[in-house]
């Protein structure tokens, strides 16, 4: 039988002025196991505090049970209390008269009723408490950032600021993301491109700061602390170490008919190629799909030209192993596919492009040479329309649109007016939105400077139908202020298409056990609280992965989330939470219903030898917690069918008894 | 989307009201304030956004801006100082220009009363001019 104490808190007049509190200590007095009983104003305080210590040693206490705020508020102290007291931490119990009592009733008698019957509750559990002791591990002072977008460059610059070894994987040849596409930037229209090579550079020669470009993560084991991470480095057939980045063999390359993507396929590179000037790491990168070397086994003129020797034909795809203490999902976005959008003729005419497409137009590296013309026909366009909201707040096909609102679009599409009737004033430029959203600082000023300065004609409505034809594009719109149907007769369609997370998201927020909404952006902690947390311990979030962000938001993002890896890898050795799950093994039959429902993915299967009654052994399939990992939901203890499943701390037995204690 | 004549013809109003139209963001508290607002085919918003398109003639056309009381509640409310009701009076003057010399008498004025019209249009005729 535990020796317990009890301690009703006043709080002030907060629990004083509904629940009679002595009332409550004098009907604790005579429950099973309770040696001593009492109240006090402020049991938080140093005094109460101390009261708690000199009653444990005085009537020899195994367990406490404080009715005062909720655990939220206090558990923390009072286990503190109890361990400067020489008690276990965990058998202390709190009984929340406050919440639950004094601040949503407003009769002293049923306050007081319920107080009484709560802290029972309590009383009975810690009856049944049993000293907890949480497990130590370590921490391997190392992060992983997958991706290599601004958001994944700025989380990397942040952790290696503060001395940890950081490892960004990037899936293309080169690191950047979209920011590397963009022509200027909103609000203050600075150039994309020389605000963010010189981050890239700082990324490349950050020595705690490693690269592993056109790779891919294959496989993460492991938990907070020690992520066990398998990289998929692809052969890219150049020799990184080797090549200078001269770009000798992306002139000489006689395969020219290739799609450039990093153009969004608006002009051809070379089956060798650096995606742009100032890519990080410099490095060629041949692609198989049209190297005739590869292909066939003939040509090598790249080989040939090489001064540095840094072709590889026979180059084969390596895997390699490192372990983690932190991992940062930073895997960005992309603009939806228009393939569905028949309505606005993406597929029919190179005219109606994508606003992605229209930065590379006015990029002085894009394929135009920064000069704005007509993918069809080189000409300058004289009337252009955007549509706001392509694939936006589309409830109305999955297949199609998505449900949300891509934040971006309507101040990168003030921006795209802006730059138009800046630099080219003879071009008539429409606007067609459905709500203008420029919530941000210095935000709702640009877009008002578009149409008052730059005389961009914005229209409430939306475009239903563009045509091509004769060369021109016919638009047919309404304008809802006018109430009338419009017609244009438009030279370039520009579509402010919706963005998703990138597609391969999903397949890494299995192998993370990170979760995701519907709509795949990765799931944060809390929405409000944890914003850059993922509900798996040791997994962070950067940037749009986590929803659209434009890059002031991501930067502070990839900030906030840098901090939160710097704070964990700070530590020498990560205690766990001791209240987790554990399977009987006796009982467990293996069935695999706990690993389905357990959130975090802390079950596995063993397969282990039993000795039975009659001298045989047996081999049973047996569920294993990895107490690192279990955050103590209890999802898995009421899916077990077999009950081999319990929480420490929290057992059924307890929970039982604290039922039992309020129905008596 | 203009011709030459609405283009001067808006010129002109910009003109006379020294009203910049683009300033305005379409939210609809000039035609949620106006009292006059259910007597008009086209609302103080759409004054507003048809003199930026050109679309003078058919204002000009149109009773609504005989409707307008010049209250100058519009202006009041605007939150961009857009000033429609200025753009009205330009509207109501650009129809008297183009009429010619054939003001109103006094004798002709009885005949014109009506019952329904607020005092407060002769109130507001001072207001305009003290604006
Ligand atoms: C047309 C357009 C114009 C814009 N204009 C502006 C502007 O003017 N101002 C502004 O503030 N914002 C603008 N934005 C928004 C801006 O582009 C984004 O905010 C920013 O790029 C987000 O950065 P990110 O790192 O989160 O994502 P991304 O830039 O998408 O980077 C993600 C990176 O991760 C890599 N990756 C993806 N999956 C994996 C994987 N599984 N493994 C490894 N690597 C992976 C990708 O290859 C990519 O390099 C614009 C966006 C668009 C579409
Ligand atoms: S070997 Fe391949 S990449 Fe090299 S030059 Fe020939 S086609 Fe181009
Ligand atoms: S940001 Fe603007 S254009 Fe983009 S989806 Fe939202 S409302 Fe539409
Ligand atoms: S001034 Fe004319 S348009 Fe403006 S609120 Fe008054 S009546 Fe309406
Ligand atoms: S109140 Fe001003 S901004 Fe609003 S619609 Fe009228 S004129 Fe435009």
């Amino acid at each position: 039988m535990q020796r317990i104490g009890v301690f009703v808190c006043h709080c002030g007049t907060n629990i004083a002025g509904t629940v009679d509190v002595k009332a409550v200590a004098e009907a604790l007095k005579n429950e099973p196991g309770v040696v001593f009983s009492t109240d006090y104003q402020y049991m938080c305080s140093q005094s109460g505090q101390n009261m708690i210590k000199e009653a444990v040693a005085e009537h020899r206490l195994t367990g406490i049970v404080v009715c005062s705020c909720s655990p939220r508020m206090h558990e923390a102290t009072f286990r503190k209390t109890a361990q400067a007291a020489g008690l276990n931490p965990y058998m202390v119990e709190i009984a929340n008269i406050r919440e639950q009592c004094s601040w949503v009733h407003k009769d002293m008698p049923i306050g007081t009723e319920k107080a009484v019957i709560l802290a029972k509750a309590a009383v009975a559990k810690v009856n049944l408490n049993a000293p907890l002791t949480p497990g130590e591990s370590p921490v391997t002072k190392r992060a992983l950032v997958i991706g290599g977008g601004i958001a994944g460059i700025q989380t990397a610059l942040d952790i290696a600021d503060a001395g940890f070894p950081v490892d960004i994987v990037e899936t293309k040849p080169t690191i950047g993301g979209k920011m590397a596409q963009l022509d200027k930037t909103f609000p203050t229209l600075d150039c994309a491109a020389c605000i963010l090579t010189p981050k890239m550079v700082d990324v490349a020669q950050n020595e705690k700061i490693r690269i592993f470009s056109y790779s891919e993560v294959t496989d993460v084991k492991g938990f907070v602390g020690n992520f066990d991470v398998t990289i998929k480095r692809k052969a890219r057939y150049v020799k990184e170490d080797v090549c200078t980045g001269c770009g000798l063999c992306t002139e000489k390359c006689p395969q020219k008919n290739v799609p450039n993507e990093f153009n969004l396929g608006m002009d051809n590179r070379r089956a060798i190629y650096i995606p742009f000037a100032q890519a990080v790491p410099k490095v060629a990168t041949i692609d198989p799909n049209y190297c005739t070397m590869l292909k066939t086994g003939k040509c090598g003129v790249c080989s040939k030209v090489c001064t540095a020797g840094a072709i590889d034909y026979s180059a084969k795809d390596e895997y390699i192993e490192e372990r983690y203490g932190a991992i940062v999902a930073a895997t960005g976005f992309n603009p939806i596919s228009m393939e569905k959008f028949d309505e606005f003729a993406y597929s029919q005419s190179k005219d109606v492009i994508t606003s992605l497409e229209l930065e590379r137009l006015m990029n002085a590296a894009g394929p135009t040479g920064g000069t704005l013309l007509r993918p069809s026909d080189g000409e300058h366009p004289h009337t252009i329309v955007f549509v706001q909201c392509v694939g936006s707040r589309c409830a109305a096909c999955e297949q199609k649109g998505k449900e949300y609102c891509s934040k971006i679009c309507c101040m990168y599409t003030a921006k795209h007016a802006m730059l138009i009737r800046d630099k080219y004033p003879d071009t008539d430029v429409y606007v067609f939105y459905i709500d203008v959203r420029t919530p941000g600082k210095n935000f709702d000023e640009f877009y008002r400077r578009a149409v008052e300065e730059y005389g961009v004609h914005y229209i409430k409505g939306m475009v239903g139908k563009v045509s091509p034809e004769g060369g021109k594009l016919k638009v047919q719109a309404s304008d809802l202020i006018y109430g009338k149907q419009l017609h244009i007769d438009a030279d370039l369609v520009v579509l402010a298409a919706a963005i998703e997370p990138d597609k391969s998201a999903r397949g890494l927020a299995t192998m993370l056990t990170a979760s995701m909404d519907t709509n795949d952006f990765f799931t944060e902690a809390h929405p409000k609280l944890r914003p850059v947390e993922s509900p798996t311990a040791g997994v962070f979030l950067s940037g749009t992965c986590q929803g659209p962000k434009d890059i002031p938001e991501t930067v502070a993002q990839a900030g906030a989330a840098a901090s939160k890896v710097i704070g964990l890898l700070a530590k020498d050795k990560l205690l766990g939470n001791p209240c987790v799950a554990h399977s009987d093994e006796m009982m467990c039959n293996g069935c695999s219903t706990c690993e389905k429902v357990c959130p975090y993915g802390a079950i596995t299967y063993q397969d282990k030898e039993f000795r039975m009654p009659d001298r045989t052994t047996k081999v049973r399939r047996i569920a294993v917690v990895n107490e690192a990992v279990c955050q103590g939901c209890g999802a898995c203890t009421v899916a077990c069918m077999s009950g081999a499943m319990d929480l420490r701390g929290f057992s059924s037995k307890q929970i039982m008894a604290e039922v039992d204690a309020i129905c008596k | 989307m203009q011709n030459k004549k609405s283009e001067n013809l808006k010129e002109q109003v910009l003109r006379m009201s020294g009203v910049n139209p683009s300033k305005c963001m379409r939210c609809g508290k000039c035609s949620g304030t106006c009292p006059s607002y259910d007597e008009m085919e086209y609302h103080p918003h759409q004054f507003v956004y048809m003199v930026e398109n050109g679309d003078i003639e058919t204002l000009m056309k149109s009773d609504s801006v005989y409707k307008c009381l010049s209250c100058f509640a519009c202006v009041d409310r605007c939150p961009r100082g857009v000033e429609p009701a200025k753009l009205v009076e330009a509207l109501r003057l650009c129809v008297i220009r183009q009429k010619g010399k054939n003001h109103m008498t006094a004798d002709d004025i009885p005949a014109v009363l009506d019952d329904e019209m607020p005092q407060q249009a002769l109130v507001s005729a001072m207001r305009k001019y003290s604006k």
